[in-house]
């Protein structure tokens, strides 16, 4: 066959391209792709900004905070018990206290900055032991079918069958109050929300041709799943595990307000709600303040979950 | 649809069972002894012992729990150790308070959340849109009670007063004593059985009680009680129900059927009521029926901010106090009202969309 000079240019043939490159390439356009189509919603990238904020005030605590967050001003001039909040740029003359201070005479504002040392690892590691259980229960539930998915699924039935703030004081009244409890019990309410998705992402790949030919490759039933099933169920996991930073750290607060969470002296904001909940009516700067820190982590993670899922949910391609 | 309802109905019995369990164990679980809870903390082995027998705590747990789950089976849920009172008596009293709080709760929800995220799907992108959906974002953001505070502190404290106060607590003023209804309507408590249980039920459901015997001094004074609960609790659904209302009008209206509406004529007006919010409501019907299980859980915080005698509370109560009855009793009256309203919702959607039905 001979060539026409004048021929259009020859389209390259994709098998020209050296297969290591096409591996190469394909993830890091996919990550790109949705990198682009989060950072084109605002609102996701207000959360990223918001949850960033958070992270750097729980990190630069120490440095930010004017005081430690159990020192107490007893016998300081100006100082009092729920005292209000002091501002010297307002005009006010005695010790600078931005956010007043509480009933035991502690500054308010240094505390509500070490509140997020609380709050935020308490969320990401309630999130991660309740992702880590999930997922193991929804793998082994999804691969091996059966009467061992029929058991477990029907035992997730069960916890997803309380309420999930009633099951969980309940579970933190047996295990006894604390923070490290309220995350065990706000990790096992929300474990079965990520058996189902884990579980539903090994359902439907497992019968995929790609898996399958793991499988006649001789690969074992573990390396499958490490290897071609989990990735898959990531986009979903991370995007319900986002958002499910946000409850858990409504659902800690919630808690520590029933006298059930983090105990004295840690700042936990919920709790600071709650020890000072009798001076609403005199002292309202002592529910505002720890209520809009909580709202503002809260709307961070959750402005974040929704942006993540409309840039790494294809479905939602417009 | 009648094989759909039975397979429903089917997988629902083993979940309620596994509550039954669930919350039998959790309870003997608990830290502490009844004895010592109620006796003191230096109550006698003997008078823990006798106190243990007269209660059936002595028997091994199976055999507690068989027996248990005998009793609840008619109706019997034991006798509160604490107030030696039978716990369905309590019952009685205190679950009208939060069903009250609920239905207005959600009702309130609906009330607001649906046309709001109308509004915000026709004027995708407007000013209107974003303020609702921002409205919406801190909505689900808020912890409940630092909002049902906050409420409290500005309607009974900055506007006192005013027209405006409202109550900060309790479900009636102090010393207002309402006839119940069946009374104002000149009949009496009909014994002991299932229908006077009912009577007492809807005449400690305070408002409706008040709406029935036509007391409007005592019915305003219930409402105004209530606003305040009813807002706080219905924040996060009305919040959750106006994003789905608009996100799912959105996926609606781009449907070709909606074009071939629009095609044909038909007014937007036309458009929006007769062809696309009939579709877009699926979802949001399915999303009215979750809210169910974070209402009850919220029932517990909005109980412990206005101080409403509700299950909420009492169950908070009963657990410190270590009141196994009611705690047993309580628990599993929240979780099957859970599991049968998701069973009706499963089913109202079955009747919906009936695509859900095979399989």
């Amino acid at each position: 066959m001979t060539q026409r000079p004048d021929a259009i240019p020859a389209i390259p043939d994709p098998h020209d391209v050296p297969a290591a490159e096409v591996m190469l390439d394909r993830p890091a356009s996919v990550w790109r792709i949705a990198m682009r189509r989060f950072f084109r919603r605002k609102l996701g990238v207000a959360g990223l900004v918001l949850v960033g904020f958070m992270v750097l005030v729980a990190i630069l605590a120490p440095v930010l905070a004017p005081y430690p967050y159990d020192v107490d001003f007893i016998g300081e001039p100006g100082a009092a018990r729920w005292g209000p909040p002091c501002v010297h740029v307002l005009g006010c003359e005695t010790t600078q206290h931005l956010m007043g201070l509480d009933g035991n005479v502690r500054d308010v504002f240094s505390r509500l900055l070490y509140g997020a040392r609380v709050s935020l690892p308490l969320g990401f590691s309630t999130v991660l032991v309740a992702i880590l259980v999930g997922a193991v229960i929804g793998a082994v539930s999804g691969y091996l079918g059966g009467w061992v998915d029929n058991i477990l699924m029907r035992i997730m039935d069960v916890v997803l069958g309380f309420p999930s703030l009633i099951l969980a004081i309940a579970i933190v009244f047996v295990l006894g109050p604390g923070i490290r409890n309220t995350l065990l019990a706000i990790a096992i309410v929300t474990i079965p929300q990520y058996a189902r998705v884990m579980r539903a992402s090994v359902l439907a790949i497992k019968e995929i041709d790609y898996v399958a030919a793991s499988r006649a490759l001789g690969a074992s039933s573990w390396r499958i799943l490490v290897t071609r099933v989990t990735p898959n169920a990531l986009t979903p996991l991370v995007v319900l595990g986002t958002l499910g930073i946000a409850g858990a750290i409504l659902e800690a607060a919630a808690l520590g307000f029933l006298g059930l969470g983090a105990q004295p002296p840690l700042p936990e904001w919920g709790a600071m709600l709650a020890q000072e909940r009798a001076r609403v009516f005199t002292a309202p700067h002592l529910m505002i303040f720890p209520g809009l820190a909580i709202i503002i982590t809260v709307l961070g993670f959750n402005l974040l979950g929704d942006g993540l899922r409309d840039a790494l949910d294809p479905s939602l391609n417009e | 649809m009648i094989g759909y309802i039975i397979r429903r109905v089917l997988i629902a019995i083993p979940v309620l069972a596994g509550v039954l369990v669930v919350v039998f164990l959790l309870v003997r679980l608990l830290p502490g002894e009844p004895c010592t809870a109620l006796l003191g903390e230096r109550a006698t082995q003997e008078a823990c012992d006798r106190f243990n027998e007269v209660n059936g705590l002595d028997r091994s747990i199976p055999v507690q729990l068989g027996i248990y789950a005998g009793n609840v089976a008619t109706g019997d849920f034991g006798d509160s150790i604490r107030f030696s009172r039978p716990v369905s008596t309590i019952l009685l009293e205190r679950l009208p308070v939060t069903l009250e709080l609920t239905i207005a709760a959600l009702a309130l929800a609906i009330a607001v959340g649906v046309p709001l995220g109308i509004v915000a799907a026709r004027r995708h992108n407007s000013a209107v849109d974003i303020g609702a959906m921002t409205l919406a974002n801190v909505g689900v953001s808020m912890p409940i009670f630092w909002l049902g505070l906050l409420l409290a502190y500005v309607f009974a404290s900055m506007l006192r007063g005013t027209p405006l106060a409202l109550p900060p607590s309790g479900r009636l003023t102090a010393g207002l004593r309402p006839e119940p209804f069946y009374q104002a309507w000149g009949m009496e408590l009909s014994g002991n059985g299932i229908i006077a249980a009912g009577q007492r039920f809807v005449a400690n459901m305070v408002t409706t009680n008040a709406l029935l015997s036509a007391q409007w001094s005592v019915w305003w004074d219930s409402v105004k009680h209530l606003i305040l609960p009813a807002i706080t609790l219905a924040t996060i659904p009305m919040s959750i129900i106006a994003r789905m209302t608009r996100s799912s009008l959105l996926d609606v209206t781009q449907r070709d059927y909606i074009r071939t509406a629009r095609a044909k004529g038909a007014s937007e007006r036309r458009v929006v009521r007769s062809h696309a919010l009939r579709n877009a409501m699926l979802p949001v019907v399915t999303i009215i029926g979750l809210q169910l299980g974070g209402l009850l859980g919220g029932a517990v915080l909005t109980e412990t901010v206005f101080g409403l005698a509700g299950i909420g509370t009492s169950l908070f109560d009963a657990i410190q106090a270590r009141d196994f009855p009611i705690i047993q009793g309580f628990t599993l009256v929240i979780a099957a009202t859970y599991v049968v309203v998701n069973l009706l919702v499963d089913i109202s959607y079955g009747y919906l969309d009936p695509r859900v039905r095979i399989r």
